[in-house]
């Protein structure tokens, strides 16, 4: 298979790119939240490990 | 070792991260392995075409969105019964990923109707049941940000979740109750599947990658939700005292 026959998909490179692009958007864009949300917690609460004895969140 | 200890937040927060990579990693590797074999290895449907390949998100998307759902009820279930906090924690942790998941069936579902069907969307049984789990999702997670106190979020959103699961089954068996235009289940337990290896094993991988993320988000997530609602309750004593 060549690389435009890959890109082409049969004529349905559009309809099968655009369903893994929303794919990895959705799932990047979940990732990428929670990451900021972590950070978000991290910057105000830095003496939050008082209630966690095992791990102090770094 | 007693797993009771496991059932309070602060304990559970770090048995938690030291969880997640062993669940993130593998979702990774079996993320790429699966669609390394869905478009390199797997053949050309000799109906569809290319346009089946869609199947190998569309299929593990939508079966997560419902085996989510479930989970999510019986968490907010017993978060409810039995006041336990960490499970109404994990019921609103698990209903993002979930509403992720069923969005991510329905807009590849409409993606692969478009060239197949000559139609994004039609009211069939399948497509509709699928759309109220999805509302479904999006009135728990509404519903739980709507309600200032926390335990009161949970027991309503625990409601409306256990009533919800009335529409997994609905959703399942939707294919074989009605007439629909979306095509029957792609693999029964007692029935030999009809798919070609290759692209069954892309499918099952993929499947397992989604499931392995899921976990890995959730607890990622119900760490966030762990310090947050600790932060509230110590503001409050503040406030109190």
């Amino acid at each position: 298979m060549s690389w435009s026959e890959f890109i082409y998909m049969g004529d349905y490179g559009f309809y099968v790119w655009g369903s893994y692009l929303v794919s990895f958007i959705a799932i990047g864009g979940e990732i990428l939240f929670l990451w900021k949300r972590k950070r978000r917690l991290q910057e105000h609460t830095k003496d939050w490990s008082a209630g966690v004895k095992n791990e102090t969140p770094s | 070792m007693n797993l009771y200890k496991y059932a309070a937040p602060a304990n559970f927060y770090p048995l938690a991260g030291k969880l997640i990579p062993w669940f993130a990693i593998p979702a990774a590797i079996l993320f790429v392995v699966g669609l390394y074999i869905g478009f390199f290895v797997a053949p050309t449907d000799a109906q569809q075409g290319d346009a089946y390949r869609i199947i190998f998100i569309h299929v593990p998307a939508a079966w997560l969105g419902m085996f989510l759902y479930v989970l999510l009820a019986i968490y907010a279930a017993i978060g409810w019964a039995f006041n336990a906090r960490l499970a109404s924690m994990m019921a609103t942790s698990l209903s993002i990923t979930g509403a992720m998941f069923t969005f991510l069936s329905l807009v590849t579902g409409a993606l692969w109707g478009k060239p197949t069907w000559g139609t994004w969307w039609v009211w069939d049984a399948r497509l509709t049941s699928s759309l109220i789990l999805f509302f479904l999702y999006v009135g728990f997670i509404s519903l739980q940000s709507a309600i200032e106190d926390q335990r009161r979020a949970d027991r309503a959103g625990a409601l409306l979740a256990i009533v919800g699961v009335i529409n997994v089954p609905i959703i399942y068996f939707s294919v074989e109750w009605w007439n629909t235009l979306h095509q029957g289940a792609t693999i029964r337990i007692l029935n030999k599947p009809t798919m070609a290896p290759p692209m069954l094993a892309a499918m099952l991988i993929m499947l397992a990658a989604c499931w392995l993320y899921s976990v890995a988000i959730v607890l990622a997530r119900v760490r966030c939700i762990i310090r947050e609602r600790e932060q509230n309750v110590a503001r409050l004593a503040e406030v109190s005292a």
